[in-house]
């Protein structure tokens, strides 16, 4: 009897340890990744990283063409991407109770959220640069907005079914029509749930470095134009970092910690919102 | 504002509502239209190497773009081999995480250490990528490779795995890379799986005598299988897609090698470094329909998982 009270004791303090064990070391490489990152890329935090352009090998520069255009891609494929994915939640919990169309969205949805993005980048490689021939800022906003879709309609279902039905009730039973329900009450009740998606997908499509590689590819020089390849960080991060350049380098990793420093804000920020309107 | 709406107005707030869900329903329709167009892309882009090579393409491990014969067998087995490492390392970490989340850490604790591990999830590829070319692999060709060397060659089965040469990068490094980065994923469905269970049926274990470990394996795991399951395939459909972090590590060479510790190459990885320095359309074309493999392999495991995931939440409905 005592036998196998002690096997037993033992079996469960073994499995408690591990399960501390595993706990490390899930937040040791999270702590591992920062502390590298704030180590290489402090040093390349200089004013001039936001003020001139990437250099060729052996000069000085910054990363301020890459980062406009980051910014700029990020800014169109979120403006492309939102109003679908938000219409499309919305009929996703508005309307999809019945029929085949509600359940199969959804499901694809859920796939197309976790699906390879390096595929995303040969989609829009088939469907825009092939046709026009040459690389383009267009091309990465826009395969950038095909990932902002998917999380942003997952978030808006989610955060629309968080809404009672009785406010739905209440609106209809005062002789509101019901698009004007779902734009004036459940929309706009839902609308900090709504934001958070947005702030997710953001956080999603500034690292994201595949579905660039072959629609916007790089450019070394200040550009504006959205029909002629662009510069982005994630993209000059890979080749620098690939690159044999101790200065390349130094530049990538402060774009690293750039990029870093921004999805993790945009990932603390969403949740802080949703839980302000959750609590 | 009158008292009543007219007829009219009546009509056109009918109409109105009609456009609404109609245009809510084109944009969920659009989504379906994205994947349909995906595949449809892909098959069109891989259609000369479809023709050129058969079905033959996926059996074949030449890769040669000066004589333009190419098969997938290479990046087909890289790619499953860094997916198979990171599961077999990130299943076990992954459930003692959502455990100690969910049965040992203090409530105060539990956010704050969810929060981190989702933090994990929400660094972008490129930086584990990079970190894992200029921090871990060295530290790995130096601490850990030379380690196994010595002492992994006795062990059966896998001991001839675990020798060769101590570069840092390779297949093994690419795998355990790829596994801190679906830790979360994995680990988070199980932790939200593990919650649903109810607690009266933790409590009666508890109650009977059962330790934390008897309740996991005896009632929460039973409970949660499918979930469980179908978190992993989750992790695995990540694993499989991850580009830009393999790439960084894995080494980039089509050669086939039974050590782990030798430069490989996956489907994504092929992608991210040939694709815009692809001369030729059969060249390109080739890795259009590596692509195509890909979407089709994770497209399959993502289903499988987003299934078992939904069977659970149905047999969960049953109960309540």
């Amino acid at each position: 009897m005592t036998a196998l009270y002690t096997r037993r004791r033992l079996a469960n303090k073994l499995t408690l340890v591990m399960s501390y064990l595993t706990m490390t070391f899930g937040l040791f490489f999270l702590g591992w990744i920062l502390y590298t990152l704030f180590l290489h890329g402090l040093s390349a935090l200089k004013p001039s990283l936001f003020t001139q352009m990437t250099p060729p090998p052996g000069e000085s520069g910054g990363l301020a063409n890459a980062i406009l255009g980051s910014l700029l891609m990020t800014f169109f494929a979120t403006l492309i991407g939102t109003p679908v994915g938000i219409m499309a939640g919305t009929y996703l919990a508005e309307y999809g109770t019945r029929g085949w169309l509600a359940p199969t969205t959804r499901f694809i949805n859920d796939i197309l959220l976790s699906a390879p993005s390096i595929v995303i980048g040969l989609f829009v490689y088939e469907l825009y640069v092939v046709q026009f021939k040459h690389f383009a800022g267009w091309a990465g906003a826009f395969a950038l907005s095909l990932i902002v879709i998917p999380v942003v309609v997952r978030t808006t279902e989610n955060m629309l079914r968080l809404i009672p039905n009785t406010l739905r009730e209440a609106a209809a039973a005062l002789g509101t029509p019901q698009w004007k329900v779902i734009t004036f009450v459940t929309l706009r009740a839902a609308r900090a749930g709504v934001l958070t998606g947005i702030l997710l997908a953001v956080a999603r499509i500034s690292g994201e470095t595949a579905p660039l590689l072959f629609t916007a590819l790089n450019n070394q020089f200040w550009s504006t134009n959205m029909n002629q390849p662009m510069a982005n960080l994630p993209v000059v991060i890979f080749q620098f970092a690939m690159s044999p350049y101790e200065d390349w380098h130094s530049l990538a990793w402060g774009g690293a910690l750039l990029i870093t420093l921004s999805v993790l804000t945009l990932n603390i920020l969403a949740r802080s919102l949703f839980r302000q309107k959750s609590a | 504002m009158s008292d009543s709406l007219s007829a009219s107005q009546h009509r056109t707030q009918r109409l109105y509502d009609r456009l609404f869900q109609y245009s809510t329903q084109f944009f969920a329709f659009l989504v379906l239209a994205l994947l349909a167009g995906i595949i449809g892309s892909l098959i069109h882009g891989a259609m000369p190497s479809i023709k050129a090579f058969g079905f033959g393409f996926v059996f074949t491990a030449d890769w040669d773009p000066v004589t333009e014969k190419f098969g997938a067998l290479i990046p087909i087995y890289g790619t499953l081999v860094t997916s198979v490492i990171a599961l077999l390392i990130a299943i076990p970490v992954s459930f003692g995480i959502a455990m100690f989340l969910t049965e040992l850490a203090p409530a105060w604790l539990r956010r704050p250490l969810g929060i981190a591990v989702e933090l994990l999830a929400g660094i972008p590829s490129i930086i584990y990528g990079m970190w894992g070319l200029f921090i871990f692999a060295p530290f790995f060709s130096q601490n850990v490779q030379p380690w196994l060397n010595t002492h992994a060659a006795g062990i059966p089965l896998i001991g001839p795995l675990l020798q060769g040469p101590p570069m840092g990068i390779g297949m093994l490094t690419a795998g355990i890379i790829l596994s801190i980065m679906v830790i979360p994923f994995i680990s988070s469905v199980m932790r939200d799986v593990f919650e649903v269970v109810p607690p009266m049926f933790k409590e009666s274990a508890y109650g009977l005598g059962a330790t934390t470990w008897e309740v996991m394996r005896g009632v929460v795991l039973p409970y949660t299988k499918t979930g469980v399951i179908g978190g992993i395939m989750l992790g695995l459909g990540r694993a499989l897609g991850e580009t830009m972090a393999v790439t960084f590590v894995i080494g980039n060479a089509h050669n086939f090698n039974i050590s782990l510790f030798m430069p490989g190459n996956s489907i994504a990885s092929s992608l991210a470094n040939e694709f815009t320095e692809a001369v030729g359309d059969l060249y390109t074309s080739a890795l259009i329909e590596l692509g195509l493999i890909l979407f089709v392999i994770t497209f399959i495991v993502l289903s499988l998982s987003k299934l078992l995931l939904l069977q659970l939440s149905k047999s969960e409905g049953k109960h309540s």
